[in-house]
């Protein structure tokens, strides 16, 4: 037996290989959907929904980057980075569409790499440092589950790029929220310690919630979800303390800025590279 | 080693038809199995030859997990991403496959931290810009395939499947690495000359992964014998070499080494000698980022301490529950 022609298959040219890794593949990504802004749309509140809700999963998606190499176990780490590359993908899908619609024709790395920490229009709660397992964990929770909501009422939206977006997206969210829901449970009944870290979490994202509620009113369906985690984790309920401020309008913690440079940094370097 | 079982009890009066049934498989080229007679020898060799691979997966997220967090276009750092996880789903299966020779996967991290077991020397140099992660996938992951594509047929059943679904990952990881390497070719200028200073960093390491010269591999006669490894160190070395040579030309790097030329009568490349003193230093621990490295992984080991009790300690309560129900 030889493997000589392994070693053949690998010393060949590959440019037309477009088979990349799980979570990469896609070139054009809104590819045999009709991209016309439908009648009665407005483009530019279109573009703005898109830019948000992909600013939100960028963000999510650099956190969960930190955990690399980082994480409590093995099966953390993939499990992990799954979520942090579905959210990635759903931010490059929404970041194109609005590059589609608001009329600059930009790509999505223009979105993500050459805007500064003011024009990043996510959630506070998504841009906090990880903290410990349980936050991220906690964090994660909260975050999934608006998100899933609010992505079931998006997959029926008149724009059917933004609708296709968020049907793929609800499936990717249903496994967060339960993965996220798992871990609290576990961690809430485990250990005094990890008891004692999850409640110390919902007290700390307690009030980042209220900045969620805005757009499309899907608060009960959150805090339905929470109340029945934290019953069966036996937790407390997190009470609401809204903080004055929202990353809707711009206004952000400390914790943005210093995230982005990391993002950016490389790209900002090299604006006329291609990678 | 106390993480393996020893031979079957009373398996001793046994034990020569079991070695002439063994040698006779091996013979076969046919595969051993978990629950299969072997070798106290062949067991050892290959715990600490998977825990090695698992190890070096595990350790080898590091130098480009770095990159993840900066990589400088949204296409790019989900590439990037998935080649770390993929990584981490490698240690996973090489966990489970040194497992099945009765290893734990919780102790051989402990034999890690503790410096007791290796992982390749490689992951001890850093990445210093982004061009590291192409050469990386180019020239590491290539010349872990040369490694690795004759472990899928290695003696051991678990081990050589493992191998089969990493070979055809690391392929991947290979090509996409010379893909962003011609991407920044084809860029400025401070991009080719990136990917020229990441190649002279990472070659000579790269050709060091394959281990000692031959006549300096104690350990490499036997684990032929057991056909745990099928090739020599030298033979992949230079297997490695002439698959990369043209593809430097294609690429426009010049690879480090003036000695480096075709070889018509051997039909082969010659190449110069890497420094072996620098090898051996670096597998004793005096790389440049050996204690970082370890002491990455021995933090994040020790913080997820309480997350890994916490679920055990559910997960008991859970059956106390289950059992009392039951008996209710």
């Amino acid at each position: 037996m030889s493997d000589d022609h392994v070693y053949m298959t690998l010393a060949e040219g590959h440019e037309d290989d477009t088979r990349w890794a799980y979570g990469t593949g896609f070139e054009d990504p809104l590819q045999g959907v009709d991209t016309d802004v439908p009648d009665g749309v407005d483009a530019q509140e279109l573009a703005a929904l898109c830019v948000t809700l992909a600013d939100d999963a960028l963000v999510s998606a650099q956190r969960l980057a930190e955990w690399t190499t980082r994480a409590p176990e093995l099966e953390e780490e993939v499990a992990l980075a799954n979520i942090g590359l579905d959210l990635l993908g759903q931010a490059r899908l929404l970041y194109s569409r609005a590059g589609q619609v608001d009329g600059t024709g930009r790509g999505e790395d223009a979105y993500a790499y050459f805007r500064d920490a003011g024009e990043f229009r996510n959630v506070r709660l998504a841009e906090l440092p990880n903290g410990d397992f349980a936050f991220s964990i906690v964090r994660l929770l909260v975050f999934s589950s608006w998100r899933l909501a609010h992505f079931e009422r998006l997959a029926a939206h008149r724009d059917p790029v933004l609708a296709a977006i968020a049907a793929k997206g609800v499936k990717e969210l249903a496994y967060h929220r339960q993965y996220a829901a798992e871990w609290a449970v576990r961690l809430g009944d485990g250990t005094e310690e990890s008891h004692r870290r999850t409640r110390r979490a919902l007290e700390q994202v307690a009030p980042y919630l209220g900045e969620l509620f805005t757009a499309y009113d899907v608060r009960d369906e959150v805090v339905a979800v929470l109340s029945q985690v934290t019953e069966a984790a036996g937790l407390p309920m997190p009470v609401y303390r809204p903080l004055p401020g929202s990353g809707r309008a711009g206004e952000h913690t400390e914790h943005l800025a210093p995230l982005l440079a990391e993002l950016q940094g490389v790209a900002r370097a090299h604006p006329e590279a291609t990678w | 080693m106390d993480t393996t079982h020893s031979s079957p009890p009373g398996a001793d009066g046994a034990e020569p038809v079991l070695q002439r049934h063994f040698e006779a498989t091996i013979a076969r080229d046919q595969r051993i199995e978990p629950r299969d007679w072997m070798p106290e020898g062949y067991r050892r060799t290959l715990v600490r030859q998977i825990a090695q691979h698992a190890h070096s997966e595990i350790i080898g997220m590091q130098p480009e997990g770095e990159w993840i967090t900066r990589a400088p276009s949204l296409r790019r750092k989900a590439i990037l991403f998935a080649k770390v996880q993929d990584e981490a789903g490698h240690g996973l299966y090489l966990y489970s496959a040194a497992e099945t020779l009765g290893a734990d996967r919780a102790d051989l991290t402990e034999r890690l931290i503790e410096g007791r077991q290796k992982y390749s020397s490689i992951f001890n140099y850093p990445t210093l810009s982004f061009a590291d992660v192409g050469v990386i996938g180019w020239f590491v992951d290539g010349a872990a395939i040369c490694n690795q594509v004759p472990l899928c047929r290695s003696s051991y059943g678990p081990y050589a499947r493992a191998m089969v679904r990493i070979c055809k990952e690391e392929s991947f990881h290979q090509r996409q690495g010379y893909e962003l390497l011609m991407t920044m070719m084809r860029g400025t200028k401070e991009q080719r000359e990136m990917v020229q200073d990441a190649v002279d960093r990472w070659w000579w390491p790269s050709l060091m992964m394959f281990g000692p010269p031959d006549d300096a591999s104690p350990n490499s006669a036997q684990s032929m014998a057991w056909k745990i490894k099928r090739h020599s160190n030298d033979e992949l070395r230079q297997r490695f070499v002439d698959m990369t040579v043209p593809q430097a030309e294609k690429l426009g790097v010049t690879l480090p080494d003036p000695e480096l030329r075709w070889n018509e009568e051997r039909g082969h490349h010659d190449f110069g000698t890497p420094d072996w003193d620098e090898l051996m230093r670096v597998i004793k621990g005096d790389g440049p980022c050996n204690a970082q490295r370890t002491e990455r992984r021995r933090t994040a080991h020790e913080e997820g301490a309480w997350v890994r009790e916490a679920a055990t300690a559910h997960a008991a309560k859970q059956a106390a529950r289950a059992q009392k129900g039951a008996v209710a």
